[in-house]
């Protein structure tokens, strides 16, 4: 039997295991020698590679970040950490305009090998500047990977593979992820960016979810297979490149589809994978496309509240008997 | 007697020349409409680019902002690769991706220019700070505007370089004008220099159109910087002598109407080339052949420069989606 480990422990392992193989990997952001930051995530790595390596920095986002393209533009592979996504606004010119646009502006004589581990943390009332999930965003510009792990096995591949890569990537986690254990090699792998994965094989209907809401799908996908509905649970993985042949292979098999996103609907990552079915599968819909995303709103702080805007397997389950209602 | 070896004056006087030489060729293709691409000339503040760049090894690095063609060529970036990115060719140093506002030439230091104001500085502290990590011994600069001390970017880049000493070398030009708007418009006091203050980095203003006081100063900074001490800050007081963009002047009464007649003129006469120029000549360390000589071949390389980049291909069609990613 397989080792397991934590999420957490997993990106952390991934940490360590990349400092030690590479002299050019190194992780910098806010808090990562304080604990209540990023968990567990940083543990031993200031202690093993010292603080030239592991660089804790002031709430400087902007220039923190473009610390962090400047260095690989000049061969380096840093991790730049923003343990809130939030925050990351304040760094939005380093990474869309410079890093994304850098390798393309030089005619391909550049690269920028960074990694912008950007943390959803959200829930317990901490309302709407501590709880966004932005993916959407980042998904509409060129030149920047985006990836958002689900599993420990994935949480550690790929992170491995982002710091490897010779682009920028976003490399998105959601804290609500980090307390599950599941079976993770010791050994230094990598999960390919831009290949999904199927986690249910099913054949009624194909469930599309990134990140958190790939563990609400498959619980979904349980309840519904008691109801005698075989739905196909697709984990993305990698939201740019995105995996388009096995989203088609899946859809053209069960001509249903529901999109499960943590991100807001507008212009968010379930429109665009809405659009790309519908441009290029049409004729294999036997409905219409549901999307199971948070309403466009920005998060409230009362749990009373945060209940209903947080989307769950139960909304999933109502949306895939939707789409088999035609 | 003379400080310096008349090889080196001869070669800072042939950047500045080259740096001249090479902006000001693009006036008639721009008003020809042969050259598209926003062209913001360096024209009048060649001494900075030349002096620092001179205090610099190829391993040495440096970051530029929309007015970089003097810093690309400066620190040793081909002139026939420059062109041809101007006329958005192949063959230009970005193959015709980037154009004039992202020159960029890595494989001599020279590792990108962009004109999102400010936005290479924190940039150039992340190649500092791959140097310090990378226990190499060089040093980067980081050009920018006094426009740039607008943005917030650039302070929290101060502090971050001080707090981690690392080796880079903020180098405002101070030309008086951000876009259109004068710097005293622009902030309540003339004390750029002292914007590093209060950050433990030391600052200097110089007269930024005497190549030799910017190279005294740049010289003093680099090593300053490569030995551990941290970064410094100088603020080079220059001026454009064409306008923000373009061949235009921006005198006031023309269309784009903001510097005064007598503004422009008193800033013709601290011209950084002729003034090195007379300085050479009367402290004969050059003499007018040897200066005639020189302007001729740099002439000559600069029409070659042109004459090829015509001639150059385009980038295919087909090619446009190419450098999106790195394969």
């Amino acid at each position: 039997m397989n080792r397991k480990l934590q999420y957490s422990l997993a990106i952390n392992e991934a940490l360590h295991q990349m400092m030690e193989l590479d002299n050019s990997v190194f992780l910098i952001g806010q808090g990562v020698d304080s604990p209540w930051y990023v968990g567990n995530t940083a543990r031993g790595l200031l202690e093993r590679f010292g603080p030239e390596k592991i660089i804790d920095t002031p709430v400087s986002e902007n220039a923190i970040t473009g610390a962090a393209v400047g260095a690989a533009i000049s061969g380096m592979r840093p991790v730049i950490v923003h343990p809130r996504m939030d925050f990351m606004m304040y760094a939005m010119d380093p990474i869309i305009n410079e890093a994304a646009n850098w390798h393309y502006m030089s005619g391909g004589t550049m690269s920028v090998p960074v990694v912008f581990w950007g943390i959803i943390n959200r829930g317990s009332e901490q309302a709407a500047q501590h709880s966004q999930a932005l993916q959407g965003m980042f998904l509409h510009i060129p030149g920047l990977k985006i990836v958002m792990p689900s599993t420990p096995y994935d949480a550690k591949g790929l992170l491995v593979a982002s710091i490897q890569d010779d682009n920028p990537v976003l490399y998105i986690d959601d804290r609500w992820l980090y307390g599950i254990i599941d079976e993770v090699p010791e050994e230094i792998y990598t999960v390919p960016i831009g290949k999904g994965i199927i986690r249910r094989n099913g054949k009624d209907a194909t469930i599309v979810a990134t990140s958190y809401m790939v563990g609400e799908a498959i619980k979904a996908a349980d309840e519904l297979k008691k109801a005698g509905i075989d739905a196909e649970v697709i984990d993305m993985r990698s939201l740019k490149p995105m995996d388009k042949d096995l989203l088609f292979e899946s859809i053209r098999k069960t001509g249903r589809l529901v999109v499960a996103d943590g991100g807001w609907r507008t212009c968010g990552v379930a429109s665009e994978i809405s659009a790309l079915v519908s441009q290029n599968l049409f004729k294999y819909l036997k409905a219409p496309i549901q999307t199971v995303t948070l309403p466009d709103t920005p998060a409230p702080a009362s749990s009373i509240l945060e209940n209903v805007y947080y989307p769950t397997d139960k909304d999933i389950i109502v949306a895939v008997k939707k789409v088999l209602e035609e | 007697m003379r400080r310096y070896s008349k090889d080196f004056l001869e070669s800072l006087y042939r950047t500045m020349v080259k740096i001249r030489f090479c902006d000001e060729s693009f006036v008639e293709p721009i008003i020809k409409k042969e050259v598209r691409c926003p062209c913001h000339l360096y024209s009048g503040e060649e001494a900075i680019a030349t002096g620092v760049c001179a205090a610099l090894n190829k391993s040495d690095y440096i970051f530029g902002n929309h007015r970089s063609h003097g810093h690309y060529i400066a620190k040793g970036g081909s002139i026939k690769k420059l062109v041809a990115e101007i006329y958005g060719k192949e063959t230009g140093c970005a193959h015709g991706r980037g154009g004039s506002m992202h020159v960029c030439a890595p494989e001599i230091g020279m590792l990108g220019t962009a004109p999102i104001v400010a936005a290479t500085i924190s940039l150039a502290v992340g190649s500092a700070l791959a140097s310090k990590i990378k226990k190499e011994k060089s040093i980067t600069v980081s050009f920018f505007g006094d426009g740039a001390t607008g943005e917030g970017v650039l302070y929290e880049s101060l502090n971050f370089a001080s707090l981690k000493k690392l080796p880079i070398i903020f180098a405002c030009e101070n030309n008086l004008y951000s876009t259109h708007m004068p710097i005293k418009r622009c902030r309540p006091a003339n004390n750029i220099f002292e914007i590093a203050k209060p950050f433990s980095i030391p600052g200097y203003r110089v007269d930024g159109n005497n190549i030799l006081e910017v190279y005294e100063v740049a010289k003093k900074s680099t090593e300053f910087a490569r030995s551990g001490k941290g970064p410094v800050f100088i603020e080079f007081m220059t001026y454009r002598l064409r306008g923000h963009v373009g061949p235009d002047d921006n005198i006031q009464g023309a269309h784009t109407d903001i510097r005064p007649k007598s503004e422009i003129e008193k800033w013709l006469k601290k011209d950084p080339v002729r003034n090195f120029e007379k300085y050479l000549l009367k402290n004969k360390i050059l003499k007018k052949e040897r200066i005639d000589s020189i302007k001729y071949i740099i002439k000559k390389e600069i029409e070659e420069a042109h004459i090829f980049a015509k001639k150059e291909p385009y980038p295919e069609e087909t090619e446009l989606t190419n450098y999106v990613f790195k394969e």
